[in-house]
């Protein structure tokens, strides 16, 4: 019996799944503070060549597509996920107006606030009062969204 | 407008950091077959509900999120070094067009930027492309052509 086998029994299937599944959120919220993307004025300056420009978000994204792409390639060669029966991969190719239009309203309030959503709900205990303003209005735009497309969807 | 002020070019603390993200996405990917894209675990939360079983872990999730700055204070005795602007109407109009373009446009920084790109997915690189641009042009208007 390896020590997981032994840890999955000791704790029951399910609060072993939760406890990882907290652990990734944790993991995700320290590497965000660690590289500094939570701090929105790094993120600006990374969009600001012609100004204060640090390229460190570009160093963040290396890191972390260094660590996803084999990692991926090597889980997802297996049947299925450890506390999964299947692997939830999106599958569509095309190139619709919502992805770039999507994308490109995105990009604007991520170059006007210098938070995108991990960051924002990372940086949220925090409490600067920017950040609640920010994530309170976040949650408001992605439920407008959610509202909108299904009315769309119905429609269809 | 925006805070315009330099910050410390951090290229081994962002890798690191990186690094972390990453093994996180890894981990729920491993674990869970999900994508670690942060818009889609928040607009899942949302009204109007859907009907998706993942609903309990994006919430775990979330929670371990949000206790990671709380944790990082307690080990590290300070808060990590932030810069908010003060400037609450543009932050809440940023706060408004991430929410409602990252769902439109099925994902973020972390769902078509980490994950997607490492996926060599298609639809993610022009999402990312497309993203980086509108941002680029965002704080070039905002700090160089009307802050300026």
């Amino acid at each position: 019996m390896s020590p997981f086998c032994c840890s999955v029994t000791f704790l029951g299937a399910n609060a072993m799944k939760n406890l990882v599944t907290l652990l990734s959120g944790l993991l995700f919220g320290f590497g965000l503070l660690l590289s500094g993307m939570a701090n929105p004025a790094k993120v600006q300056n990374f969009l600001d060549l012609f100004g204060t420009w640090d390229p460190s978000l570009a160093f963040v994204m290396g890191g972390a597509i260094a660590v996803t792409m084999p990692g991926f390639w090597l889980f997802t060669r297996r049947s299925k996920p450890f506390f999964n029966t299947v692997f939830h991969l999106p599958t569509r190719t095309d190139f619709d107006m919502r992805l770039i239009a999507g994308s490109a309203i995105f990009g604007i309030g991520w170059g006007l606030g210098g938070f995108c959503p991990g960051p924002a709900v990372t940086a949220l205990p925090l409490a600067a009062k920017g950040t609640l303003i920010f994530v309170a209005t976040m949650l408001t735009g992605m439920a407008a969204s959610k509202y909108v497309l299904n009315r769309q969807d119905n429609r269809a | 407008m925006g805070p315009t002020m330099q910050t410390e070019f951090t290229p081994f603390l962002s890798l690191l950091g990186g690094g972390l993200v990453g093994a996180s996405a890894v981990l729920l990917m491993a674990t869970h077959g999900r994508i670690a894209g942060i818009s889609g675990i928040l607009s899942r939360i949302l009204p109007p509900a859907s009907k998706d079983q993942s609903l309990p872990q994006g919430l775990i999730f979330l929670i371990g999120l949000l206790l990671a700055a709380p944790i990082w204070v307690v080990l590290n005795g300070q808060a990590p070094l932030q810069t908010v602007s003060n400037n609450l109407p543009l932050l809440a109009l940023a706060g408004v067009l991430v929410g409602f373009g990252s769902v439109l446009g099925n994902g973020c920084t972390s769902g078509h930027g980490v994950c997607g790109i490492s996926r060599l997915s298609g639809r993610s690189i022009v999402a990312t492309l497309t993203f980086m641009s509108t941002g680029f042009v965002a704080v070039l208007l905002l700090r160089h052509v009307f802050g300026g």
